[in-house]
């Protein structure tokens, strides 16, 4: 019973990342129709600015506490900015292109920003602070779950339910999902599009950033290549739970979570992929749209 | 580009006026030594450093009188890494009365060799070939090599598995040729010494986190954890695993014994095992080996120099200690001679792999590795 719980926790944990990172997927793609392939960049580079602000202010000597939360909001302020960026550079140009130019730009923007951390930080694992103290209440509960699993799974959760009333009761939110419904009625409605093309990346991003962060500082080293992984689960757990949805999103990622978990649990860690893919067109077999995706003609 | 192969085509040149010039001054009685190797080809790069420390080592050896008051004359043949070239190699050797080959380098071309020298009764001792049947087999009396084989290093890990008390362990990979290799050969060395392997599974390489495997570690309670792949995995794994409180002893191999583990790792990297080769830097000798061979040719030593230098060495102290050129006499003091040598003071097995060079343990103390006793 005990390691059936530590593997629910496990791939709670697990699922727990893969859905901060599907949100800003799966909020793209319901406002824009666009899969943004550099998402998991930005995660990484958020990875990346929480260790050099961490580093930093760790010479400097500062309080541990100050030091986590100025590295946070480092981290989720300036994935944020590459957010904004991006969009502006790589998406904006072509809004009214085919679908699948921005698509081979997003690509195109994903391969730029893995070899630009490359060349400024070299290929190099490096290590990442364990910034989450080790709670002193969890002591005797390690073998269970470890302090900064905890902090993920709760970041997770409050996640989901800031974001989901952000969604529901804001006007930014009631927006969004005007624009997802009909972008040309939204507009001729007065919704600035552009605005809140942009805000919908600044916050995808931001949480990119800082699911970054909690997992560098859950693993202890980075490199330009982690985004790559982490994005493409992420990716899988927004398409299981339904791309386009938030709670979809939030679902796919706990279940690819748990599937992985148990399968590497209870089988062999050998087949933890072939589980984890084989779940993912099973339920794409009997719910094309994922599994709590809107059913529309066309898509991607 | 074009550069490289002018001072390419020189050194080549130059080796091929030196051997002209051995040759000629040679006089009747001379102790000839082959050097088969590949001169060209693919593979050049590593035949010509080896055959380049051949003959430093061989110019040493007659300066100092030579062996048993013979000069050295050294011949050297082109294999170019092929199976077909090395035999009309080994028979064009063999004609010309060689006591011993220095080589060959690529284990596809020394096995198909073999057979032509151990007729002829010529000793062969490669510098490069690390297929482990080549000795294993049994069936070259003749053969011999200054480099550790495949499988050593996973024999070494299962000597020290063995050596700290293990009676269950997990071994892990990370699907990798390398890692996977490293690891089937670790389990059935494992399984051979009466040691229960109860996981053998790979993990994906860039997962997220390892912790549903770490959990199934904590739970099969083993004394040992064999990981074959490389160290951004390894820091992973072990600093999960020291999180939750499994105190089993972890071994590696080469893949990561690396500066990059101790940082990433840091304090959880402590008491890590990992097997490598073994570290020369601080053996005198090599490093005047290497400040000669770096004034006579321009360049660093190559990756097999120092084996070919050693196996020269130990050929020449061998036949002194033999007394003659014997065929006999020198295979049997080429395993109870202990000679000094870039690599260490090494001499060979009964199936003909070096002994006191090739692989060690290494254990992380206090952010370093150093070598477990």
């Amino acid at each position: 019973m005990d390691y059936f719980l530590e593997l629910l926790l496990g791939g709670l944990t697990r699922g727990s990342i893969y859905a901060l990172i599907a949100l800003g997927y799966t909020m793209v793609y319901g406002v824009l129709g666009l899969i943004n392939f550099a998402h998991g960049e930005v995660y990484m580079i958020g990875a990346f600015v929480g260790l050099i602000v961490s580093g930093l202010l760790t010479v400097l000597g500062w309080p541990v506490l100050a030091i986590v939360a100025i590295a946070t909001v480092c981290a989720m302020v300036y994935a944020a900015a590459y957010g904004f960026t991006i969009e502006k550079v790589a998406y904006q140009p072509l809004r009214h292109a085919p679908r699948l130019s921005p698509l081979i730009s997003a690509i195109g923007m994903s391969i730029f920003l893995q070899n630009y951390v490359l060349l400024a930080q070299s290929s190099d694992f490096q290590a990442f602070p364990q910034l989450v103290p080790d709670f002193e209440f969890l002591e005797p509960y390690t073998h269970i779950i470890l302090s900064s699993e905890l902090v993920i799974i709760l970041a997770g959760v409050v996640t989901l339910i800031v974001l989901f009333l952000l969604i529901k009761f804001t006007k930014i939110g009631k927006a969004m999902r005007a624009i997802s419904q009909d972008r040309q009625m939204a507009m001729l409605l007065g919704v600035n599009v552009d605005n809140v093309i942009s805000a919908t990346f600044i916050i995808g991003s931001a949480l990119a950033g800082l699911g970054g962060i909690l997992v560098a500082s859950h693993v202890g080293q980075i490199n330009f290549y982690i985004g790559f992984i982490a994005g493409l689960k992420a990716f899988t757990a927004a398409v299981l739970g339904g791309i386009g949805s938030i709670p979809g999103a939030a679902l796919g990622g706990l279940i690819l979570g748990w599937t992985e978990s148990f399968a590497t649990g209870y089988v062999s860690s050998d087949y933890e992929d072939v589980f984890a893919f084989g779940l993912l067109v099973f339920i794409l077999i009997f719910r094309p749209a994922g599994i709590l995706g809107k059913v529309s003609s066309e898509k991607v | 580009m074009k550069q490289s192969i002018i001072r390419w085509a020189g050194s080549i040149l130059a080796s091929v006026i030196t051997l002209c010039l051995l040759s000629g001054v040679s006089i009747a009685d001379t102790i000839k030594i082959g050097v088969a190797s590949p001169y060209s080809g693919d593979l050049a790069s590593y035949g010509i450093p080896a055959k380049n420390a051949a003959e430093i080592a061989v110019k040493a050896i007659n300066a100092k009188g030579g062996i048993l008051g013979k000069q050295v004359e050294l011949l050297a043949e082109d294999d170019v890494c092929e199976p077909n070239t090395a035999t009309t190699v080994a028979a064009k050797l063999v004609a010309a009365k060689v006591v011993a080959v220095i080589g060959h380098l690529c284990s596809g071309a020394t096995e198909a060799a073999l057979p032509t020298y151990r007729d002829a009764k010529v000793i062969v001792i490669s510098p490069a070939s690390t297929n482990p049947t080549l000795t294993l087999s049994g069936k070259y009396p003749n053969f011999f090599r200054t480099i550790a084989h495949d499988a050593a290093q996973a024999d070494l890990q299962v000597a020290y598995a063995l050596k700290l008390g293990t009676k269950k362990a997990a071994v892990i990979h990370d699907k990798g040729t390398y890692g996977k290799g490293l690891a089937s050969l670790a389990r059935d060395g494992l399984e051979k010494a009466n040691v229960e392997v109860v996981l053998f599974e790979g993990i994906t390489p860039g997962a997220v986190d390892y912790s549903a495997l770490i959990r199934k570690i904590s739970r099969a309670k083993v004394d040992t954890v064999v990981f074959g792949g490389y160290h951004p995995e390894a820091s992973k794994i072990i600093k999960q695993a020291r999180q939750k409180k499994i105190n089993a002893n972890f071994i590696s191999g080469d893949g990561v014994k690396d500066p990059s583990f101790l940082k990433v790792a840091g304090k959880y990297a402590e008491k890590y095992y990992a097997s490598a080769p073994t570290d020369v830097s601080q053996v005198a000798m090599a490093k005047s080996v290497s400040d000669e061979y770096k004034k006579v040719f321009g360049s660093d030593v190559g990756t097999f120099s120092l084996q070919a230098y050693a196996a020269l060495q130990a050929l020449a102290g061998s036949i002194e200690a033999a007394g003659s050129t014997n065929y006999d006499d020198v295979v049997k003091a080429m395993r109870a001679k202990k000679v000094n040598t870039p690599l260490g003071t090494i001499n060979f097995d009964a199936s003909g792999d070096v002994l006191g060079a090739g692989f060690a343990m290494y254990q992380v103390m206090d952010g370093k590795f150093v070598e477990a006793k």
